[in-house]
Protein backbone atom coordinates (compact mmCIF):
# COMPACT_ATOMS: atom_id res chain seq x y z
CA UNK A 1 0.00 0.00 0.00
CA UNK A 2 2.22 2.56 0.91
CA UNK A 3 4.78 1.60 -2.44
CA UNK A 4 0.92 2.26 -3.76
CA UNK A 5 1.12 5.59 -2.54
CA UNK A 6 4.21 6.68 -3.99
CA UNK A 7 3.49 6.23 -7.46
CA UNK A 8 2.54 9.34 -9.16
CA UNK A 9 -1.00 10.07 -8.87
CA UNK A 10 -0.88 10.63 -13.08
CA UNK A 11 -0.09 7.04 -13.33
CA UNK A 12 -3.03 5.53 -11.33
CA UNK A 13 -5.43 7.61 -13.07
CA UNK A 14 -3.96 7.27 -16.51
CA UNK A 15 -3.97 3.77 -15.87
CA UNK A 16 -6.98 2.95 -14.17
CA UNK A 17 -8.89 5.56 -17.48
CA UNK A 18 -6.76 3.27 -19.46
CA UNK A 19 -7.95 -0.22 -17.79
CA UNK A 20 -11.53 1.32 -18.18
CA UNK A 21 -11.53 1.43 -21.98
CA UNK A 22 -9.29 -1.33 -22.39
CA UNK A 23 -11.77 -3.58 -20.69
CA UNK A 24 -14.42 -2.16 -22.27
CA UNK A 25 -12.80 -3.30 -25.83
CA UNK A 26 -12.35 -6.82 -23.98
CA UNK A 27 -16.13 -6.84 -22.85
CA UNK A 28 -17.07 -5.86 -26.31
CA UNK A 29 -15.76 -9.20 -27.78
CA UNK A 30 -17.38 -11.52 -25.29
CA UNK A 31 -21.05 -9.08 -24.92
CA UNK A 32 -22.97 -6.23 -26.12
CA UNK A 33 -26.45 -4.95 -25.29
CA UNK A 34 -27.31 -5.22 -28.86
CA UNK A 35 -25.22 -6.62 -31.86
CA UNK A 36 -22.98 -3.60 -32.59
CA UNK A 37 -24.20 -3.54 -36.44
CA UNK A 38 -27.62 -4.85 -35.36
CA UNK A 39 -29.98 -2.00 -37.42
CA UNK A 40 -33.60 -1.62 -36.23
CA UNK A 41 -34.85 1.43 -37.95
CA UNK A 42 -38.35 1.50 -35.81
CA UNK A 43 -35.96 2.26 -32.81
CA UNK A 44 -33.77 5.08 -34.68
CA UNK A 45 -32.88 7.74 -32.83
CA UNK A 46 -34.00 6.95 -29.13
CA UNK A 47 -32.56 8.82 -26.37
CA UNK A 48 -31.09 7.19 -23.46
CA UNK A 49 -33.16 4.62 -21.32
CA UNK A 50 -33.71 1.39 -20.10
CA UNK A 51 -32.98 -0.65 -22.80
CA UNK A 52 -31.14 1.56 -24.89
CA UNK A 53 -28.99 3.06 -22.14
CA UNK A 54 -27.07 5.67 -24.61
CA UNK A 55 -30.06 5.64 -26.91
CA UNK A 56 -29.29 4.70 -30.58
CA UNK A 57 -28.53 5.90 -33.70
CA UNK A 58 -30.14 7.11 -37.31
CA UNK A 59 -30.26 3.31 -38.02
CA UNK A 60 -31.74 2.39 -34.39
CA UNK A 61 -28.38 1.01 -33.62
CA UNK A 62 -27.54 0.57 -30.00
CA UNK A 63 -25.11 3.26 -29.08
CA UNK A 64 -23.62 1.62 -26.35
CA UNK A 65 -22.89 -1.23 -28.11
CA UNK A 66 -20.90 0.52 -30.87
CA UNK A 67 -19.27 3.06 -28.58
CA UNK A 68 -17.94 -0.78 -27.02
CA UNK A 69 -17.08 -2.14 -30.13
CA UNK A 70 -15.52 1.24 -30.93
CA UNK A 71 -12.55 0.88 -28.25
CA UNK A 72 -11.76 -2.46 -29.79
CA UNK A 73 -11.64 -0.45 -32.75
CA UNK A 74 -9.70 2.35 -31.77
CA UNK A 75 -7.30 0.47 -29.66
CA UNK A 76 -6.89 -1.86 -32.45
CA UNK A 77 -5.52 1.36 -34.76
CA UNK A 78 -3.99 3.05 -31.93
CA UNK A 79 -1.64 -0.24 -31.30
CA UNK A 80 -0.84 -0.92 -34.58
CA UNK A 81 0.21 2.40 -35.45
CA UNK A 82 2.43 2.28 -32.21
CA UNK A 83 3.94 -1.22 -33.68
CA UNK A 84 4.57 -0.49 -36.84
CA UNK A 85 6.01 2.77 -35.99
CA UNK A 86 8.47 1.58 -33.14
CA UNK A 87 9.17 -1.38 -35.33
CA UNK A 88 10.87 0.85 -38.07
CA UNK A 89 11.89 3.74 -36.08
CA UNK A 90 13.79 2.03 -33.49
CA UNK A 91 15.77 0.31 -35.61
CA UNK A 92 16.70 3.25 -37.19
CA UNK A 93 17.04 5.37 -34.48
CA UNK A 94 19.67 2.65 -32.80
CA UNK A 95 21.25 2.39 -36.58
CA UNK A 96 21.64 6.19 -36.78
CA UNK A 97 23.59 6.51 -32.96
CA UNK A 98 25.88 3.82 -34.16
CA UNK A 99 26.69 4.39 -37.64
CA UNK A 100 27.90 8.28 -36.47
CA UNK A 101 27.92 11.51 -38.40
CA UNK A 102 25.93 10.12 -42.10
CA UNK A 103 23.63 7.44 -40.12
CA UNK A 104 22.63 10.42 -38.35
CA UNK A 105 22.36 13.08 -41.11
CA UNK A 106 20.00 10.56 -43.03
CA UNK A 107 17.43 9.61 -40.25
CA UNK A 108 17.54 13.71 -39.40
CA UNK A 109 16.48 14.20 -43.58
CA UNK A 110 14.29 11.06 -43.34
CA UNK A 111 12.99 12.65 -39.70
CA UNK A 112 12.47 16.17 -41.47
CA UNK A 113 10.69 14.62 -44.53
CA UNK A 114 8.56 12.76 -42.43
CA UNK A 115 7.29 15.97 -40.56
CA UNK A 116 6.40 17.42 -43.37
CA UNK A 117 3.35 15.12 -43.85
CA UNK A 118 1.28 15.62 -40.89
CA UNK A 119 -0.98 12.45 -40.37
CA UNK A 120 -3.93 13.34 -42.30
CA UNK A 121 -2.31 14.74 -44.95
CA UNK A 122 -0.57 11.30 -45.02
CA UNK A 123 -4.01 9.20 -44.91
CA UNK A 124 -5.59 11.69 -47.28
CA UNK A 125 -2.56 11.01 -50.02
CA UNK A 126 -2.57 7.40 -49.32
CA UNK A 127 -6.63 6.92 -48.98
CA UNK A 128 -6.47 9.24 -52.78
CA UNK A 129 -4.28 5.99 -54.11
CA UNK A 130 -5.43 3.20 -52.69
CA UNK A 131 -9.18 4.10 -51.20
CA UNK A 132 -10.24 4.25 -47.86
CA UNK A 133 -9.87 2.21 -44.91
CA UNK A 134 -7.84 1.08 -41.26
CA UNK A 135 -5.20 -0.34 -43.18
CA UNK A 136 -3.97 2.95 -44.78
CA UNK A 137 -4.92 5.09 -41.35
CA UNK A 138 -2.04 2.57 -39.70
CA UNK A 139 0.37 3.28 -42.65
CA UNK A 140 0.22 6.63 -42.51
CA UNK A 141 -0.05 6.82 -38.59
CA UNK A 142 2.63 4.11 -38.05
CA UNK A 143 5.21 6.35 -40.76
CA UNK A 144 4.52 9.49 -38.80
CA UNK A 145 5.35 7.26 -35.54
CA UNK A 146 8.33 5.97 -37.29
CA UNK A 147 9.78 9.62 -37.43
CA UNK A 148 9.46 9.99 -34.27
CA UNK A 149 10.64 6.73 -32.66
CA UNK A 150 13.75 7.38 -34.78
CA UNK A 151 14.45 11.30 -33.26
CA UNK A 152 13.40 9.85 -29.49
CA UNK A 153 15.57 6.27 -29.77
CA UNK A 154 18.69 8.10 -31.47
CA UNK A 155 18.80 10.64 -28.53
CA UNK A 156 18.45 8.44 -26.06
CA UNK A 157 21.15 6.01 -27.27
CA UNK A 158 23.43 8.63 -28.12
CA UNK A 159 23.77 9.39 -24.45
CA UNK A 160 23.94 5.49 -23.41
CA UNK A 161 26.91 5.28 -26.08
CA UNK A 162 28.94 7.63 -23.73
CA UNK A 163 28.51 5.59 -20.33
CA UNK A 164 31.27 3.82 -19.06
CA UNK A 165 29.90 0.65 -19.18
CA UNK A 166 29.28 0.57 -23.19
CA UNK A 167 32.74 1.72 -23.58
CA UNK A 168 33.87 -0.89 -21.59
CA UNK A 169 32.40 -3.78 -23.47
CA UNK A 170 33.54 -2.07 -26.73
CA UNK A 171 37.20 -2.46 -25.41
CA UNK A 172 36.36 -5.67 -24.61
CA UNK A 173 35.85 -6.65 -28.22
CA UNK A 174 31.96 -6.33 -28.53
CA UNK A 175 31.01 -5.21 -32.10
CA UNK A 176 28.19 -2.64 -32.33
CA UNK A 177 25.33 -4.93 -32.94
CA UNK A 178 26.12 -6.65 -29.81
CA UNK A 179 26.92 -3.79 -27.76
CA UNK A 180 23.47 -2.18 -29.25
CA UNK A 181 21.28 -5.31 -28.56
CA UNK A 182 22.93 -6.21 -25.13
CA UNK A 183 23.48 -2.27 -23.42
CA UNK A 184 21.72 -0.06 -25.79
CA UNK A 185 18.38 -1.27 -26.59
CA UNK A 186 17.38 -2.04 -22.60
CA UNK A 187 18.76 1.13 -21.38
CA UNK A 188 16.42 3.00 -24.01
CA UNK A 189 13.18 0.92 -23.36
CA UNK A 190 11.82 3.02 -20.70
CA UNK A 191 11.94 6.23 -23.07
CA UNK A 192 10.60 4.46 -26.03
CA UNK A 193 7.79 2.92 -23.97
CA UNK A 194 6.55 6.61 -22.77
CA UNK A 195 6.87 7.88 -25.92
CA UNK A 196 4.78 4.91 -27.35
CA UNK A 197 1.71 5.85 -24.62
CA UNK A 198 1.77 9.40 -26.15
CA UNK A 199 1.87 8.36 -29.92
CA UNK A 200 -0.84 6.11 -29.06
CA UNK A 201 -3.17 8.66 -27.42
CA UNK A 202 -2.50 10.78 -30.55
CA UNK A 203 -3.34 7.54 -32.61
CA UNK A 204 -6.24 7.50 -31.38
CA UNK A 205 -7.07 11.18 -31.90
CA UNK A 206 -5.70 11.07 -35.85
CA UNK A 207 -7.83 7.71 -36.17
CA UNK A 208 -11.16 9.29 -35.04
CA UNK A 209 -10.44 12.72 -37.11
CA UNK A 210 -10.20 10.40 -40.12
CA UNK A 211 -12.75 8.03 -39.51
CA UNK A 212 -14.91 11.12 -38.75
CA UNK A 213 -14.48 12.58 -42.16
CA UNK A 214 -15.01 8.61 -44.06
CA UNK A 215 -11.33 8.01 -44.64
CA UNK A 216 -10.09 5.38 -41.95
CA UNK A 217 -12.24 2.55 -39.92
CA UNK A 218 -14.97 1.75 -42.74
CA UNK A 219 -19.14 0.95 -41.68
CA UNK A 220 -20.42 -1.16 -40.74
CA UNK A 221 -17.56 -1.67 -38.54
CA UNK A 222 -18.47 1.08 -35.85
CA UNK A 223 -15.69 3.76 -35.02
CA UNK A 224 -15.90 6.31 -32.82
CA UNK A 225 -15.11 8.80 -35.14
CA UNK A 226 -17.97 7.74 -37.70
CA UNK A 227 -20.23 8.11 -34.99
CA UNK A 228 -19.41 11.45 -34.28
CA UNK A 229 -20.25 12.21 -38.27
CA UNK A 230 -23.49 10.73 -38.42
CA UNK A 231 -24.42 12.26 -34.91
CA UNK A 232 -23.74 15.50 -36.47
CA UNK A 233 -26.45 15.45 -38.99
CA UNK A 234 -29.10 14.94 -36.32
CA UNK A 235 -27.95 17.49 -33.93
CA UNK A 236 -31.00 18.96 -33.67
CA UNK A 237 -33.16 15.84 -33.28
CA UNK A 238 -30.57 13.86 -31.09
CA UNK A 239 -28.06 15.89 -29.60
CA UNK A 240 -27.05 13.55 -27.02
CA UNK A 241 -25.36 11.33 -29.76
CA UNK A 242 -22.84 14.02 -30.43
CA UNK A 243 -22.00 13.55 -26.96
CA UNK A 244 -21.06 9.79 -26.00
CA UNK A 245 -18.38 9.08 -28.65
CA UNK A 246 -16.80 12.30 -28.17
CA UNK A 247 -16.42 12.19 -24.40
CA UNK A 248 -15.30 7.89 -25.27
CA UNK A 249 -12.28 9.54 -27.43
CA UNK A 250 -11.51 12.01 -24.51
CA UNK A 251 -11.41 9.65 -21.77
CA UNK A 252 -9.15 7.10 -23.76
CA UNK A 253 -6.61 10.19 -24.26
CA UNK A 254 -7.21 11.95 -21.25
CA UNK A 255 -5.87 7.93 -19.89
CA UNK A 256 -3.25 7.26 -22.42
CA UNK A 257 -1.71 10.95 -21.89
CA UNK A 258 -1.76 10.89 -17.84
CA UNK A 259 -0.59 7.22 -18.36
CA UNK A 260 3.06 8.44 -20.36
CA UNK A 261 3.35 11.19 -17.76
CA UNK A 262 3.29 9.05 -14.76
CA UNK A 263 5.19 6.22 -16.59
CA UNK A 264 7.80 9.12 -17.39
CA UNK A 265 7.51 10.37 -13.95
CA UNK A 266 8.87 6.89 -12.95
CA UNK A 267 11.02 5.98 -15.40
CA UNK A 268 12.98 8.49 -15.97
CA UNK A 269 12.98 10.61 -12.42
CA UNK A 270 14.91 13.94 -14.18
CA UNK A 271 11.47 14.61 -16.61
CA UNK A 272 9.48 14.55 -12.84
CA UNK A 273 6.52 16.83 -13.40
CA UNK A 274 4.12 18.81 -11.01
CA UNK A 275 1.94 16.53 -9.42
CA UNK A 276 -1.06 14.67 -11.35
CA UNK A 277 0.11 17.10 -14.09
CA UNK B 1 24.83 33.38 -38.79
CA UNK B 2 25.18 32.92 -42.47
CA UNK B 3 26.88 29.51 -42.64
CA UNK B 4 23.47 28.46 -40.24
CA UNK B 5 20.92 30.20 -42.83
CA UNK B 6 22.94 28.51 -45.99
CA UNK B 7 22.94 24.96 -44.06
CA UNK B 8 19.51 25.36 -43.08
CA UNK B 9 18.16 26.58 -46.61
CA UNK B 10 19.31 23.63 -48.31
CA UNK B 11 18.05 21.43 -46.17
CA UNK B 12 14.81 23.15 -46.48
CA UNK B 13 15.49 22.49 -50.23
CA UNK B 14 16.39 19.02 -49.67
CA UNK B 15 13.05 18.46 -48.29
CA UNK B 16 10.84 19.96 -50.08
CA UNK B 17 12.34 18.16 -53.28
CA UNK B 18 12.19 14.77 -51.02
CA UNK B 19 8.49 15.46 -50.58
CA UNK B 20 7.39 16.26 -54.35
CA UNK B 21 9.44 12.72 -54.92
CA UNK B 22 7.40 10.83 -52.10
CA UNK B 23 3.87 12.33 -52.96
CA UNK B 24 4.66 11.33 -56.85
CA UNK B 25 5.77 7.89 -55.60
CA UNK B 26 2.82 7.14 -54.10
CA UNK B 27 0.50 8.50 -56.57
CA UNK B 28 2.63 6.46 -59.23
CA UNK B 29 2.05 3.12 -57.54
CA UNK B 30 -1.89 3.23 -57.94
CA UNK B 31 -2.60 -0.30 -58.86
CA UNK B 32 -4.26 0.54 -62.65
CA UNK B 33 -4.40 3.55 -64.83
CA UNK B 34 -5.03 6.45 -63.02
CA UNK B 35 -6.88 8.33 -65.71
CA UNK B 36 -9.19 5.20 -65.37
CA UNK B 37 -9.65 5.90 -62.00
CA UNK B 38 -10.34 10.04 -62.23
CA UNK B 39 -12.66 9.16 -64.77
CA UNK B 40 -14.29 6.00 -63.63
CA UNK B 41 -14.79 2.28 -65.11
CA UNK B 42 -18.00 3.49 -67.70
CA UNK B 43 -15.64 6.45 -69.54
CA UNK B 44 -15.15 6.69 -73.08
CA UNK B 45 -12.08 5.40 -74.17
CA UNK B 46 -11.24 8.87 -76.32
CA UNK B 47 -11.88 10.66 -73.03
CA UNK B 48 -9.11 8.31 -71.07
CA UNK B 49 -6.76 8.89 -73.74
CA UNK B 50 -7.00 12.38 -73.70
CA UNK B 51 -6.65 12.74 -70.06
CA UNK B 52 -4.01 10.06 -70.10
CA UNK B 53 -2.33 12.79 -72.65
CA UNK B 54 -3.09 15.70 -70.71
CA UNK B 55 -1.53 14.35 -67.60
CA UNK B 56 1.47 13.36 -69.33
CA UNK B 57 1.04 9.39 -68.69
CA UNK B 58 2.04 8.20 -72.08
CA UNK B 59 5.55 10.01 -71.38
CA UNK B 60 8.08 8.10 -69.12
CA UNK B 61 8.11 8.97 -65.35
CA UNK B 62 10.88 10.72 -65.27
CA UNK B 63 9.99 13.23 -67.93
CA UNK B 64 6.36 13.41 -66.07
CA UNK B 65 8.18 14.60 -62.52
CA UNK B 66 10.45 17.07 -64.02
CA UNK B 67 7.87 18.41 -66.23
CA UNK B 68 5.10 18.48 -62.70
CA UNK B 69 8.09 20.24 -60.83
CA UNK B 70 8.95 22.23 -63.32
CA UNK B 71 5.07 23.32 -63.79
CA UNK B 72 4.95 24.27 -60.12
CA UNK B 73 8.20 26.14 -59.79
CA UNK B 74 7.05 28.57 -62.63
CA UNK B 75 3.51 28.28 -60.72
CA UNK B 76 1.73 26.39 -62.72
CA UNK B 77 -0.32 23.40 -60.25
CA UNK B 78 -1.89 21.90 -63.62
CA UNK B 79 -5.45 21.49 -64.47
CA UNK B 80 -8.43 20.49 -61.81
CA UNK B 81 -10.39 18.16 -63.70
CA UNK B 82 -13.24 18.48 -61.78
CA UNK B 83 -13.63 22.50 -61.92
CA UNK B 84 -11.74 22.59 -65.66
CA UNK B 85 -9.81 25.21 -63.84
CA UNK B 86 -5.75 25.77 -63.04
CA UNK B 87 -4.96 24.50 -59.27
CA UNK B 88 -3.48 27.32 -58.78
CA UNK B 89 -6.76 29.61 -59.43
CA UNK B 90 -8.46 26.91 -57.16
CA UNK B 91 -6.04 27.40 -54.03
CA UNK B 92 -5.64 30.88 -54.29
CA UNK B 93 -9.73 31.09 -53.84
CA UNK B 94 -9.01 28.70 -51.00
CA UNK B 95 -6.44 30.47 -49.08
CA UNK B 96 -8.94 33.51 -48.47
CA UNK B 97 -10.77 31.30 -46.33
CA UNK B 98 -7.79 29.07 -44.68
CA UNK B 99 -5.16 31.52 -44.15
CA UNK B 100 -7.66 34.29 -42.13
CA UNK B 101 -8.60 30.82 -40.39
CA UNK B 102 -5.26 29.79 -39.57
CA UNK B 103 -4.33 33.34 -38.32
CA UNK B 104 -7.09 33.32 -36.49
CA UNK B 105 -6.84 30.53 -34.68
CA UNK B 106 -3.07 31.42 -34.00
CA UNK B 107 -3.76 34.55 -32.79
CA UNK B 108 -6.23 32.73 -30.16
CA UNK B 109 -4.49 30.34 -29.10
CA UNK B 110 -1.30 32.28 -28.53
CA UNK B 111 -3.66 35.05 -26.72
CA UNK B 112 -5.00 32.04 -24.31
CA UNK B 113 -1.87 30.17 -23.97
CA UNK B 114 1.12 32.72 -22.77
CA UNK B 115 -0.96 34.61 -20.06
CA UNK B 116 -2.52 31.26 -19.04
CA UNK B 117 1.26 29.48 -19.11
CA UNK B 118 2.49 32.92 -17.06
CA UNK B 119 0.10 32.74 -14.87
CA UNK B 120 0.20 28.88 -14.07
CA UNK B 121 3.98 29.85 -13.55
CA UNK B 122 3.76 32.66 -11.22
CA UNK B 123 1.53 30.31 -9.05
CA UNK B 124 3.56 26.76 -9.12
CA UNK B 125 1.43 24.26 -7.27
CA UNK B 126 -1.28 26.20 -6.36
CA UNK B 127 -5.13 25.75 -7.16
CA UNK B 128 -4.83 28.04 -10.42
CA UNK B 129 -1.40 26.22 -11.46
CA UNK B 130 -3.54 23.55 -11.23
CA UNK B 131 -6.34 24.38 -12.97
CA UNK B 132 -4.14 25.70 -15.72
CA UNK B 133 -2.83 22.38 -16.31
CA UNK B 134 -6.00 20.65 -16.11
CA UNK B 135 -7.03 22.64 -18.75
CA UNK B 136 -3.75 21.53 -20.68
CA UNK B 137 -4.89 17.84 -20.26
CA UNK B 138 -8.31 18.52 -20.80
CA UNK B 139 -7.61 20.69 -24.09
CA UNK B 140 -5.04 18.00 -25.46
CA UNK B 141 -7.60 15.10 -24.95
CA UNK B 142 -10.67 16.41 -26.52
CA UNK B 143 -10.16 15.49 -29.93
CA UNK B 144 -10.68 19.03 -31.87
CA UNK B 145 -13.41 17.76 -34.39
CA UNK B 146 -15.48 17.30 -31.48
CA UNK B 147 -15.02 20.65 -29.84
CA UNK B 148 -16.09 21.89 -33.08
CA UNK B 149 -19.30 20.02 -33.20
CA UNK B 150 -19.76 21.12 -29.69
CA UNK B 151 -19.44 24.42 -30.47
CA UNK B 152 -21.98 24.25 -32.87
CA UNK B 153 -24.47 22.40 -30.55
CA UNK B 154 -24.57 24.92 -27.85
CA UNK B 155 -24.07 28.25 -30.00
CA UNK B 156 -25.96 27.28 -33.52
CA UNK B 157 -28.95 24.88 -32.31
CA UNK B 158 -29.31 25.80 -28.87
CA UNK B 159 -28.68 29.67 -29.03
CA UNK B 160 -28.73 30.18 -32.42
CA UNK B 161 -25.66 32.68 -32.29
CA UNK B 162 -24.35 31.47 -35.11
CA UNK B 163 -24.76 29.39 -38.36
CA UNK B 164 -24.24 25.81 -38.23
CA UNK B 165 -21.58 26.26 -41.19
CA UNK B 166 -20.94 27.38 -44.51
CA UNK B 167 -19.30 30.89 -45.59
CA UNK B 168 -21.20 33.97 -46.75
CA UNK B 169 -18.11 34.96 -48.89
CA UNK B 170 -15.71 38.49 -47.74
CA UNK B 171 -18.04 39.86 -50.58
CA UNK B 172 -21.03 40.27 -47.50
CA UNK B 173 -18.68 42.04 -45.49
CA UNK B 174 -15.59 41.72 -43.24
CA UNK B 175 -18.70 41.66 -39.88
CA UNK B 176 -20.41 38.29 -41.58
CA UNK B 177 -17.19 36.56 -43.24
CA UNK B 178 -15.57 37.10 -40.04
CA UNK B 179 -18.24 35.39 -37.91
CA UNK B 180 -18.86 32.59 -39.82
CA UNK B 181 -14.55 31.90 -39.12
CA UNK B 182 -14.70 32.63 -35.12
CA UNK B 183 -16.15 29.14 -34.53
CA UNK B 184 -14.29 27.52 -36.49
CA UNK B 185 -11.21 29.06 -34.83
CA UNK B 186 -12.06 28.57 -31.75
CA UNK B 187 -12.67 25.07 -32.41
CA UNK B 188 -8.67 24.99 -34.49
CA UNK B 189 -7.32 26.94 -31.42
CA UNK B 190 -8.37 24.81 -28.81
CA UNK B 191 -5.38 21.86 -29.03
CA UNK B 192 -2.99 24.16 -29.27
CA UNK B 193 -3.58 26.46 -27.10
CA UNK B 194 -3.47 23.63 -24.33
CA UNK B 195 -0.16 22.37 -25.59
CA UNK B 196 1.33 26.07 -25.75
CA UNK B 197 -0.10 26.56 -22.29
CA UNK B 198 1.99 23.55 -20.71
CA UNK B 199 4.83 24.63 -22.60
CA UNK B 200 4.88 28.37 -21.93
CA UNK B 201 4.59 27.39 -17.97
CA UNK B 202 7.28 25.23 -18.58
CA UNK B 203 9.49 27.90 -20.26
CA UNK B 204 8.07 30.72 -17.65
CA UNK B 205 9.53 28.05 -14.63
CA UNK B 206 12.77 27.13 -15.93
CA UNK B 207 13.22 31.21 -16.78
CA UNK B 208 12.12 32.13 -13.57
CA UNK B 209 15.32 29.36 -12.08
CA UNK B 210 17.97 32.01 -13.75
CA UNK B 211 19.82 34.29 -11.73
CA UNK B 212 18.88 37.26 -13.81
CA UNK B 213 15.27 36.82 -12.20
CA UNK B 214 16.17 36.17 -9.07
CA UNK B 215 18.36 39.43 -8.93
CA UNK B 216 15.69 41.35 -10.41
CA UNK B 217 13.07 39.94 -7.55
CA UNK B 218 15.98 40.64 -5.14
CA UNK B 219 16.45 44.40 -6.18
CA UNK B 220 12.54 44.49 -5.42
CA UNK B 221 10.87 44.65 -8.73
CA UNK B 222 6.57 44.25 -8.79
CA UNK B 223 6.02 40.40 -9.37
CA UNK B 224 3.97 41.42 -12.42
CA UNK B 225 6.92 43.39 -13.95
CA UNK B 226 9.43 40.68 -13.48
CA UNK B 227 7.56 38.59 -15.05
CA UNK B 228 6.48 40.75 -18.26
CA UNK B 229 9.88 41.92 -18.87
CA UNK B 230 12.27 39.51 -17.66
CA UNK B 231 10.40 36.30 -17.76
CA UNK B 232 8.22 36.26 -20.67
CA UNK B 233 11.04 37.57 -23.65
CA UNK B 234 13.26 34.47 -22.64
CA UNK B 235 10.59 32.17 -22.33
CA UNK B 236 9.07 33.06 -25.69
CA UNK B 237 11.79 31.68 -27.45
CA UNK B 238 10.39 27.72 -27.33
CA UNK B 239 7.28 28.73 -27.37
CA UNK B 240 7.87 30.23 -30.97
CA UNK B 241 9.86 27.08 -31.68
CA UNK B 242 6.32 25.18 -30.98
CA UNK B 243 4.18 27.20 -32.40
CA UNK B 244 5.95 26.72 -35.79
CA UNK B 245 6.39 22.96 -35.04
CA UNK B 246 2.47 23.40 -34.81
CA UNK B 247 1.43 24.65 -37.82
CA UNK B 248 1.42 21.18 -39.26
CA UNK B 249 -1.12 20.18 -36.73
CA UNK B 250 -2.79 23.55 -37.76
CA UNK B 251 -3.25 22.30 -41.22
CA UNK B 252 -3.90 19.06 -40.30
CA UNK B 253 -6.70 20.16 -38.25
CA UNK B 254 -7.80 22.98 -40.81
CA UNK B 255 -8.67 19.97 -43.39
CA UNK B 256 -10.67 18.20 -40.53
CA UNK B 257 -12.88 21.42 -39.01
CA UNK B 258 -13.44 22.84 -42.59
CA UNK B 259 -15.27 19.96 -43.12
CA UNK B 260 -17.41 20.05 -39.61
CA UNK B 261 -18.15 23.44 -40.22
CA UNK B 262 -18.63 23.27 -44.39
CA UNK B 263 -15.71 26.27 -44.86
CA UNK B 264 -14.79 26.16 -48.50
CA UNK B 265 -11.10 26.35 -47.73
CA UNK B 266 -8.01 24.76 -48.56
CA UNK B 267 -8.57 21.43 -46.32
CA UNK B 268 -11.72 20.79 -47.65
CA UNK B 269 -11.00 21.07 -51.29
CA UNK B 270 -8.32 18.36 -50.99
CA UNK B 271 -11.13 16.67 -49.12
CA UNK B 272 -13.57 17.01 -51.96
CA UNK B 273 -10.98 16.24 -54.18
CA UNK B 274 -10.86 12.84 -52.65
CA UNK B 275 -13.90 11.99 -53.37
CA UNK B 276 -13.96 13.30 -56.80
CA UNK B 277 -11.00 11.40 -57.17
CA UNK B 278 -9.39 14.53 -58.86
CA UNK B 279 -5.67 13.39 -58.21
CA UNK B 280 -4.29 16.43 -60.10
CA UNK B 281 -5.75 18.60 -57.20
CA UNK B 282 -4.88 16.05 -54.43
CA UNK B 283 -1.27 16.05 -55.41
CA UNK B 284 -0.23 19.65 -55.79
CA UNK B 285 -2.17 20.47 -52.61
CA UNK B 286 -0.43 17.83 -50.69
CA UNK B 287 2.71 18.91 -51.92
CA UNK B 288 2.13 22.40 -51.07
CA UNK B 289 0.72 22.13 -47.56
CA UNK B 290 3.75 19.80 -47.14
CA UNK B 291 6.47 22.12 -48.40
CA UNK B 292 4.69 25.15 -46.12
CA UNK B 293 5.22 22.83 -43.14
CA UNK B 294 8.91 22.85 -44.32
CA UNK B 295 9.20 26.36 -44.91
CA UNK B 296 7.21 27.62 -41.66
CA UNK B 297 9.75 25.00 -39.44
CA UNK B 298 12.79 26.88 -41.38
CA UNK B 299 11.83 29.98 -40.81
CA UNK B 300 10.82 29.17 -37.01
CA UNK B 301 14.80 27.63 -36.97
CA UNK B 302 15.93 31.61 -38.35
CA UNK B 303 13.76 33.72 -36.33
CA UNK B 304 14.90 31.87 -33.22
CA UNK B 305 18.93 31.62 -34.47
CA UNK B 306 18.25 35.51 -35.05
CA UNK B 307 17.01 35.95 -31.59
CA UNK B 308 18.96 33.30 -29.24
CA UNK B 309 22.67 32.83 -30.40
CA UNK B 310 22.54 29.19 -28.81
CA UNK B 311 21.07 27.10 -31.44
CA UNK B 312 23.67 28.38 -34.03
CA UNK B 313 26.68 27.70 -31.91
CA UNK B 314 25.31 24.31 -31.47
CA UNK B 315 24.52 23.25 -35.28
Amino acid sequence: MTRLKRLPVSLLLGGLLTALVVGAALLSLVWTPFPAEQVRVVARLRPPGPVHWLGTDHFGRDALSMILVGARNSLAVGAAAVALGALLGVPLGLAASAWGRWGDEAVARLGDLLFAFPAVLTAILLTAALGAGAVNVVLALGLFNAAVFARVARGAALAVWRRDFVRAALALGRGPLSVTLVHVLPNIAGVVIVQGTVLFAVAVLNEAALSYLGLGIQPPSPSWGKMLGDAQTFLFTAPLQAIFPGAAIAVTVLGLNLLGDGLRDVLDPRHRSAGLL
Amino acid sequence: MLAFLARRLLTLALTAWLATLAVFAVLEAIPGDPALVMLGTGAQPEAVAALRHQMGLDRPWPLRYAGWVGGMLHGDFGTSLTYARPVAGLVADRLAITLPLAALALVLSAGIAVPLGLFAAGRQGRAGDWAVMAFGQMGIAVPGFWFAILLILLFSVRLGWFSAGGFPGWEAGAGPALKALLLPAVALALPEAAILARITRTAALDTLREEYVRTAVAKGLPRRVVLRCHVLPNALIPVATILGLQFSFLVAGAVVVENVFTLPGLGRLLYQAIGQHDLIVVQSVVVLLAVTVVAVNALVDIACAAIDPRPRVTA
